[in-house]
């Protein structure tokens, strides 16, 4: 698969149909890069023309932001903004929800509007046109699935039923947490928590959310964030369950299936 | 005799509504020592959050239970309260029962209407105490409540317990005195609930039944009037300021953070300085990023923090506090009262803020707190009345990380990750696009 920088549809004068925006778990993190693998299969097998923006990718501040660091977020935004700009993009979709959130959310009072769609928006889409056909009878049909809503997709931006319909189409059994959808309950890596070490405490915020998903008796906890899928992962090891219970994003999902 | 009762009646009233008013202007003057902030716009949508979220409690019904019990409380409350209007002009004419008359046979099924709401304040009173006390309810039972808090939640429902008992038996001993043919005591049809207990008082002379009933109308408009100057300094004034406070809650999405356009401006004066609106010709005087003190922050976090009533539901949905944090979105709520009515003391004595030495970061608001927090805005999506603790939680730590330097050593290797290398982790921003040809 031949993946194309921005850069280089820029020399030849073309311009992609969407701007994939990794993100840096994305790009870094190697349990993240999988994702990211994944949904590269999914754009290239259903033949869409993107473009990442590789080196010229830069955190978009949001750890930092949330974290009480404005200055070091406009520094980054005013960075990414000038880039995306400079190119032209209108159009990105990026398969992490605090990525999105500050696209869809904060870029734009800094002067950068885009349209923004997350991952699992995308996929659904793609499904519903009938770009990607799920293979009948594929890795998941008949399995237990619970699914863990991201606060800054669900909460932050009222998206709970797009990443829902997508597993609904592999044909599953879909199980609920008890808290889910607005009552979801964070994994415990937002507001910058993924960079430093809990506050003293009871338990992990991680091992309790893995707790709830285990208690639906699912098999695969979908997640649509690198950091949930980091926390639950690590939540599900702690109880000893990682040989039978996986955390999947839906991406991975999807490109199992297709 | 009637016209004794009905100057001091006067009296009463005039004093009760000018306290109230003077306690209500100062409340008022508190939250303004807020930092400005313009929430005038899309009028549309503030009142169909005010109509939903405040007169329909939308999202108490979220938790059945409590939003029935709570929806018979406040029904009674707001709709009895139109009794008042009656009790307040026969007291104020020297009158008994002034509307019976002009509304005939509609005025017995309204006060019947009356008898039956009250029936249910007093049971859901009850409930409510039962739920507190009893059965502890773990959100109702938590360590910030202790003391005041705890004392001012009982006092409440004891207080509206004692209000509507005043108020059926009043209307018991009347029903009675109508059947005597006592003077004054203008016949009605029977009312709904207490036309059934006359009973309770057979055999008593119309003189004691004139004692009891009218002893049960002072008492009851003089409690009426005792509760109205107890609200402002209880978490019960959130009857009034939920209003308010729906009204000018956040439109925007609930993931945005408030940009900081000081610090937008500040970065493109570094980048672009051609670009950058011209500073201004006087430098303004220092203020803080983010908040140290209730004045650094938006009127309407102080608006928010006035409308509490510490029913604990942020803090029972809060993931830091759900494993052993010390975060408490509610007690953010409740400290930032509690700094903010000091602060107005304060003024109160100086006749303006003279320095305490005392702030809301550190001296009311830990450290350790704000940094438990994980932006999930749980507590934001809880909150029956609009409030945002997460706002409060922000701005504070953008205080500590850009006024103080005050960060965790793990942030700051992530700030300098960021910085450095453009992303949290110590990696190369070579090796972005490296998982290409992994």
């Amino acid at each position: 698969m031949m993946i194309k920088n921005m850069s280089e549809y820029a020399a030849s004068g073309e311009m992609p149909e969407v701007l994939f925006w990794v993100g840096c778990a994305g790009s870094f993190d190697q349990r993240a890069q999988k994702i990211t693998r994944a949904f590269t299969q999914i754009l290239d097998k259903v033949g869409i023309k993107f473009a990442i923006l590789g080196k010229e990718e830069m955190c978009t501040g949001d750890p930092a932001r949330r974290a009480g660091n404005e200055f070091l977020f406009q520094m980054m935004a005013y960075n990414n903004i000038h880039t995306l700009n400079g190119y032209g993009i209108k159009k990105v979709v990026t398969i992490c929800p605090h990525c999105f959130n500050i696209f869809k959310n904060e870029y734009p009072a800094l002067g950068g509007n885009y349209e923004v769609m997350h991952h699992t928006t995308f996929l659904q889409q793609l499904i519903n046109d009938g770009r990607v056909k799920l293979k009948d009878g594929g890795a998941f049909k008949g399995k237990k699935i619970t699914y863990h809503d991201s606060c800054y997709l669900g909460r932050g931006n009222n998206i709970y039923e797009a990443p829902r319909e997508v597993l609904q189409a592999f044909d599953t059994e879909l199980i609920e947490m008890k808290r889910c959808r607005s009552n979801g309950m964070c994994c415990g890596a937002g507001g910058a928590q993924m960079f430093k070490e809990e506050e003293a405490g009871a338990t992990r915020i991680n091992f309790d959310r893995a707790e709830q998903a285990l208690e639906t008796g699912a098999t695969i906890i979908a997640a649509n964030c690198p950091f949930c899928t980091t926390m639950l992962t690590d939540g599900v090891k702690n109880k000893e369950k990682e040989d039978t219970v996986k955390v999947m994003d839906i991406a991975e999902m999807v490109a199992m299936s297709m | 005799m009637h016209l004794v009762q009905q100057i001091l009646f006067i009296i009463l009233a005039a004093a009760a509504i000018y306290i109230f008013a003077k306690k209500v202007r100062e409340m008022r003057r508190n939250i303004l020592l807020g930092r400005d902030e313009d929430l005038n716009d899309n009028k549309g949508q503030r009142w169909k959050n005010m109509i939903l979220l405040a007169l329909g409690q939308k999202k108490m019904f979220k938790r059945p239970v409590p939003a029935i019990l709570h929806l018979f409380v406040y029904a009674g409350f707001v709709i009895i309260n139109a009794e008042i209007l009656e009790i307040f002009l026969d007291g104020t004419l020297g009158m008994h029962r002034l509307f019976a008359p002009m509304l005939g046979g509609l005025y017995a099924f309204l006060i019947g209407f009356f008898e039956i709401l009250a029936a249910l304040v007093l049971i859901g009173c009850a409930i409510f105490l039962v739920r507190r006390n009893v059965l502890k309810v773990k959100r109702l039972n938590m360590k910030e409540l202790n003391g005041w808090p705890r004392e001012d939640a009982n006092l409440i429902l004891i207080t509206e317990i004692i209000l509507m008992a005043l108020f059926l038996t009043m209307n018991t001993a009347d029903q009675s005195l109508q059947k005597l043919g006592a003077e004054h005591y203008t016949p009605t049809c029977p009312f709904w609930i207490t036309s059934n207990f006359t009973g309770m008082f057979a055999g008593l002379s119309a003189g004691t039944l004139v004692a009891i009933e009218r002893s049960c109308w002072w008492l009851h408009i003089i409690g009426v009037f005792a509760f109205l100057n107890y609200l402002p300094y209880s978490k019960h004034f959130h009857i009034l300021l939920a209003f308010p406070n729906a009204y000018y809650s956040k439109l925007m999405p609930q993931g945005e953070v408030k940009n900081m356009p000081e610090i937008q401006n500040e970065v493109l004066y570094m980048m672009e300085p051609d670009k950058a609106p011209p500073a201004p010709a006087e430098p303004a005087e220092h203020k803080n990023f983010g908040a140290k003190d209730v004045t650094d922050l938006s009127w309407k976090n102080l608006l928010d923090a006035y409308s509490c009533t510490e029913c604990g539901r942020c803090t029972s949905v809060c993931p830091a506090n759900l494993t052993g944090k010390k975060l408490s979105p509610r007690k953010i709520m409740m400290d930032t009262r509690d700094r903010l009515e000091e602060v107005g003391k304060n003024i109160n004595a100086n006749k303006e803020f003279k320095p305490d030495g005392k702030q809301l970061i550190n001296d009311y608001i830990t450290v350790e707190e704000l940094r438990a927090c994980t932006t999930c805005q749980a507590c934001v999506e809880e909150c029956p009345v609009m409030i945002d603790p997460l706002s409060i939680i922000m701005q504070l730590r953008r205080s500590l990380v850009m006024d103080d330097s005050n960060a965790p050593q793990e942030w700051n290797l992530m700030f300098g990750n960021i910085e450095n290398n453009m992303a949290p982790w110590k990696f190369s921003p070579d090796d972005r696009d490296a998982w290409v040809n992994g």
